[in-house]
């Protein structure tokens, strides 16, 4: 089945035992994100040097675990390595499923390149990333330049 | 004669397609339905042969296009029960009408601080933000009918909310998210005591049941083509005339005046006065042609056979594990919209299962998103019927709903 692709076993694995879930102080950037067409919502905080990332959300088995990966991912790296590791994610997930991704830079977050075949899930999977995103820039920390979701 | 919904199918087209190798399900109608080759042919034809604007042409074509536009016209009045034509205004879709109620309605009451008006929780989006956009520029207060367990209006504060500060009071008749039907007895009674107007929100009524204005009890209802087996870019809004004709205009521009000069302009009667500019004149006529479609197999069968169609999903959904259903829980009092939560699975993940099977249903908070706070969940699962929906059709819902369990149990 073509599902496959999409619902891979790494990705229900972390929808059903996310990382790293749940609000946390203390934090210095804080973001909620709603996907208006569907009600997702999801809320991000960050301390400044990164080394605490928490979130909180209702969502989707895509977007849910987005946001795990994003917290094993992302949590205790320096600003660079974020800013590189999110901009591969970002890039992954806007490839129409063409992008061969990097294990080494995304891990777990390799097994969303099905995603990325979706066109109507990709928004799913960035929400966490775009709260994310905000929430550092609210903390003081540029993790670059802002991708345009095209889904 | 009894309803062949097999031999209804052949008239449409796409039925013909498969989706993700499977034969098409198609359960979302109340988002948008698919259209016969009636319809389509009678568009083709119309730009083919007919082409030429409205209401302002001398020549050939475009006295034939007039007349097959003002014929649609005609058409959809009786097809609603309304006294005259001129009763039908054209406008994109049910929120445009909805829109130009607000703004136009909201003139003429000289809506402004201290006046009401009152809709629902149950209410699509396009039934709520036009409201709320009326009483930021006027500084009226809007309030709303709650919704009771069974997804029922909730009567219990009729009178306390429908008062003489109530100028306008609009709802919705059938739920787009619960499919529950409204009944307006009281509602329009305790509306007309105090002087209010009462408009109705059918777009998801005139598609799926015999509609007879003269017998609602609205002032105003608003409804769209493209749920109703016609295009996109179709919608009405019916008016009594005597209302209409007291309602100042909307949007202005070409076919909306009586006179124009410089230093002022006087406007045409409805139904023109509301339709400024060259209206999607295709679509209108491709409407008129659904609603010959639906006339020709009469609204009582066809609503019988969603009634049918309605029992046999709510017991197929009932009898599948972990599935609750929000809304009415029999088919009486209810039409072919049912929604419904799978426990543990968000309904983005079980609609993405249900495509990978071919089955096309919604997700998401179908626009209302009160309704879905109302029952304390971010999103539901929708399968919507139409004339066109078969048991067999049901039978590959409740059979994906158990691939769904399987992929995320």
């Amino acid at each position: 089945m073509m599902l496959d692709g999409l619902y891979q076993e790494i990705i229900l694995d972390h929808y059903k035992n996310p990382h790293g879930r749940g609000l946390r102080d203390p934090f210095d950037g804080e973001a909620h994100h709603v996907n208006p067409t569907c009600g997702d919502e999801i809320t991000v905080r960050v301390t400044s040097d990164l080394s605490e990332i928490s979130y909180d959300g209702l969502g989707c088995s895509i977007s849910q675990a987005s946001a795990s990966v994003l917290h094993e991912l992302l949590q205790g790296k320096d600003t660079a390595t974020a800013s590189e590791i999110h901009q591969a994610f970002v890039d992954l997930m806007q490839s129409r499923g063409q992008a061969e991704p990097d294990e080494e830079v995304l891990g777990d977050g390799i097994a969303f390149a099905g995603v990325a075949k979706f066109p109507a899930r990709v928004k799913c999977a960035l929400l966490p990333w775009m709260a994310f995103k905000d929430a550092a820039v609210r903390a003081g920390v540029d993790v670059g330049m802002s991708p345009e979701v095209k889904a | 004669m009894s309803f062949d919904v097999e031999q209804v199918r052949k008239d449409f087209p796409i039925f013909e397609r498969e989706v993700n190798g499977h034969p098409l399900v198609y359960l979302d109608s109340a988002n948008t339905s698919q259209k016969p080759v009636q319809v389509l042919d009678v568009m083709r034809a119309h730009q083919e042969r007919y082409n030429g604007n409205v209401s302002r042409s001398v020549h050939t074509l475009g006295t034939e296009s007039t007349e097959a536009y003002e014929g649609a016209r005609a058409r959809i009045a009786t097809f609603i029960g309304a006294a005259s034509p001129d009763e039908v205004v054209f406008t994109k879709n049910s929120t445009e009408a909805l829109n130009l109620v607000a703004h136009s309605a909201g003139q003429h009451l000289r809506i402004g601080p201290g006046d009401e008006i009152v809709i629902s929780e149950m209410e699509h989006h396009s039934n709520i933000v036009p409201w709320q956009l009326l009483c930021e520029r006027t500084g009226a207060t809007l309030r709303w009918f709650g919704i009771t367990d069974e997804g029922r209006l909730d009567e219990s504060s009729l009178d306390s909310l429908i008062t003489p500060r109530t100028k306008i009071v609009s709802l919705v008749h059938m739920s787009n998210v619960l499919g529950t039907i409204n009944d307006f007895s009281r509602i329009s009674a305790r509306t007309r005591e105090v002087g209010a107007l009462l408009v109705l929100d059918c777009s998801q009524s005139v598609p799926h049941l015999p509609i007879d204005v003269r017998s609602l009890g609205a002032d105003l209802i608003a409804f769209t083509g493209h749920k109703m087996l016609g295009p996109t870019g179709i919608g009405v809004l019916w008016g009594r005339f005597d209302l209409l004709a007291q309602l100042p205009p909307f949007l202005g521009g070409g076919s909306m005046i009586e006179t124009v000069t410089m230093t002022g302009t006087t406007y045409a009667a409805p139904p023109a006065r509301f339709e400024a500019g060259t209206p999607p004149i295709t679509e209108a006529i491709g409407l008129g042609a659904a609603v010959d479609y639906l006339t020709g197999l009469g609204m009582e069968a066809i609503h019988r056979h969603e009634q049918e169609i309605t029992a046999y999903a709510l017991d197929a959904l009932t009898s599948v594990p972990d599935v609750r259903i929000f809304g009415p829980a029999s088919p009486a009092g209810r039409g072919g919209t049912v929604s419904f939560g799978v426990d543990g699975v968000h309904p983005h993940d079980v609609g993405q299962v249900l495509d990978a099977l071919g089955v096309e249903v919604r997700v998401g908070h179908h626009c209302a998103r009160p309704v879905c706070s109302r029952f304390g969940v971010p999103a539901m699962t929708r399968a919507s019927f139409y004339l066109y929906t078969t048991t067999d059709e049901i039978d590959a819902l409740a059979r994906g709903l158990d691939q769904v369990r399987k992929v995320f149990g």
